[in-house]
């Protein structure tokens, strides 16, 4: 038992770690991913999204799984077979019955064929491995350009489109009567969400992408209602899950998502605490 | 019928439709917030209304009533111009109607929120405001979001929710709610607030707050009112005008010429008895069409 612990709990030679290049560009990669899924995260969580995310990461890995197939890059693979999740899952607007069904039919049969691409690949295992559950230290220099590229568009769009977007995703019947283009916005905010869980899978892999892109906008809910308080606290959330999970698993060497959806859900239950008195109306 | 104001808003009326209008009304004014002339919609081969001529003055409270699908809510989306007429023409504060018009505050039924829908009431009143615009919040720079937050802060007074503008919209009551939906829409200053059953499943004291709100901001800034409503009685003593319509048939003119038996016998072409009693009007015969749920019926 103790050595498990101590197998979780090390860090010997984590400072020295830190010196090294992969080890850096993890960090950086941890940082951006944790800006953007902060931001998406309160109005991912708002629009009721959850699943959706869910079924574009399977999504991500089918195509990712394709990418290394075909010996490309599955950055590239991964944000291909997102964005055209997203596309399909915006198209079906807020008609949440219908949704929820054709997401759990495309996510299926995306996952199985993504395993089925992986079963044909002969590479390395651990590429294979990492794509479900991340493998933060593979991403070199290259990854980091694409992913702050991919970053740089998704919070640049959204700064544009962020009030309706909010209006249209809170206060639909309004939004529209005020001439917001609601049924615009849906499938445009499914593609930067497809963008960011795109980024996400090789970090933290397909299976636990939920654990960025939906407990920091979740927790954040428990305890303000503030749009703006929500998303600066769920950026905060975000980046203490990865960045912390990232530190953690240096010395251990093991996979990253397990560290960062353990940190992300101790913070997602406090949160609850902290809410509970704050859910009694004063 | 009465329709007194027959006057077209020749004005700003462009070249090619005032020519297809008709040219021997005279232009007496062209002030009408809300002006529809020769107005027609149509689904297919259902004509939900045709001919239609309405003009709403500064100040004046219309009511819309009809039984479900004769197109009520139709005739305010054809106002917030997310409906494009057949034919006809339709001006909101002296422009064609057109989506997203600033001059246009929008009161919707009440509908339950989630609990944990990250939005404060102030938050939603403010959507109101700028809610629609496109572009960096941070555009706004300091002064204007210091007017914007005094404009809000207003609005909120106004309605009396200063009390819970932190609080989270999802957990005030259906009352509060209201409220803060008449906030919403007037926080724009608008020259025309459309209605679209505000009062549904309200009890009746709230019912009270929100008509005593609405009538209020139409004797204070001369707010043009448009509101659809199934039941006249909560209204009735604001009431100036009443469009009633009922299968492409339509009839406008005062609660007292339009809700008559003979006038809804005629327009509904069955036998419809109207009673008055202690300052309340009961229609009786109307109920099957006025509660039923089948749009494809009508």
């Amino acid at each position: 038992m103790n050595d498990v612990l101590g197998r979780l709990f090390s860090f010997d030679g984590t400072g020295e770690l830190f010196a090294l290049p992969f080890v850096q560009n993890a960090l950086i990669a941890s940082a951006i991913l944790g800006l953007v899924a902060g931001v998406l995260a309160p109005l991912v969580v708002g629009r009721g999204m959850g699943f959706a995310v869910h079924g574009t990461s399977e999504l991500a890995f089918t195509g990712a799984a394709a990418a290394l197939l075909l010996g490309i890059s599955v950055s590239v693979g991964a944000v291909v077979g997102a964005v055209i999740a997203g596309l399909v899952f915006g198209a079906l607007g807020l008609r949440q019955r219908e949704r929820d069904s054709v997401i759990g039919v495309v996510l299926a049969f995306g996952l199985g064929l993504g395993v089925l691409l992986l079963g044909l690949y002969e590479g390395r295992a651990s590429n294979k491995f990492g794509l479900l559950t991340g493998s933060i230290v593979s991403v070199d220099a290259s990854n980091l350009w694409v992913l702050g590229g991919v970053a740089v568009i998704v919070l640049g769009t959204l700064a544009v489109i962020y009030r309706p977007l909010l209006f249209a995703s809170t206060d639909p019947d309004v939004a529209t009567a005020r001439g917001v283009p609601v049924r615009l916005l849906s499938p445009l905010f499914a593609v930067l969400v497809s963008l960011m869980t795109a980024l996400a899978v090789p970090i933290v892999g397909a299976i636990l992408v939920l654990s960025v892109t939906i407990i920091p906008g979740a927790a954040a809910a428990r305890v303000t209602s503030s749009p703006l308080k929500a998303t600066l606290l769920a950026v905060a959330i975000a980046e203490v899950s990865l960045l912390g999970g990232t530190v953690l698993s240096l010395a251990p060497g093991l996979s990253i998502s397990g560290y960062v959806a353990t940190i992300a859900f101790l913070a997602y239950l406090a949160c609850r605490v902290i809410g509970r008195s704050r859910l009694r109306r004063p | 019928m009465t329709s007194p104001a027959r006057e077209a808003p020749l004005r700003r009326v462009p070249a090619a439709r005032a020519a297809g209008a008709k040219t021997t009304m005279a232009p007496v004014s062209t002030s009408a917030p809300v002006s529809l002339r020769d107005a027609r919609i149509r689904f297919g081969e259902r004509v939900l209304w045709d001919g239609l001529d309405l003009d709403v003055h500064p100040g004046e409270f219309v009511a819309v009533l009809g039984p479900n699908g004769s197109g009520k809510t139709t005739l305010l989306r054809v106002l917030l111009g997310l409906q494009p007429l057949d034919s006809g023409t339709v001006f909101v504060d002296g422009s064609p109607a057109r989506r997203g018009s600033g001059r246009i505050g929008y009161i919707p039924q009440q509908r339950g929120m989630p609990e944990d829908l990250p939005l404060r009431a102030s938050d939603l009143v403010g959507l109101g405001l700028d809610g629609h615009r496109f572009g960096l919040a941070a555009g706004l720079g300091l002064a204007g979001r210091r007017e914007r937050r005094a404009r809000v802060a207003a609005a909120l007074e106004s309605v009396g929710a200063t009390s819970y503008a932190s609080a989270p919209v999802g957990r005030l009551s259906g009352g509060e709610q209201q409220r803060l939906r008449v906030a919403q829409a007037l926080v724009g200053d608008p020259a025309v607030l459309l209605c679209d059953e505000p009062l549904l499943s309200l009890d009746l004291a709230h019912q009270r707050t929100v008509t005593d709100l609405v009538d209020a901001r139409r004797r204070a800034a001369d707010t043009a009112v448009v509101f659809v409503t199934h039941e006249i009685n909560p209204v009735l003593p604001l009431v100036d005008r009443v469009l009633y319509l009922v299968d492409g048939r339509f009839r406008i003119g005062t609660p007292d010429e339009v809700m008559t038996s003979e006038t809804l016998s005629e327009l509904y072409r069955t036998d419809i008895e109207v009673l008055r009693t202690r300052g309340r009007l009961v229609v009786v015969g109307a109920e099957h069409s006025h509660d039923h749920h089948d749009e494809a019926r009508v």
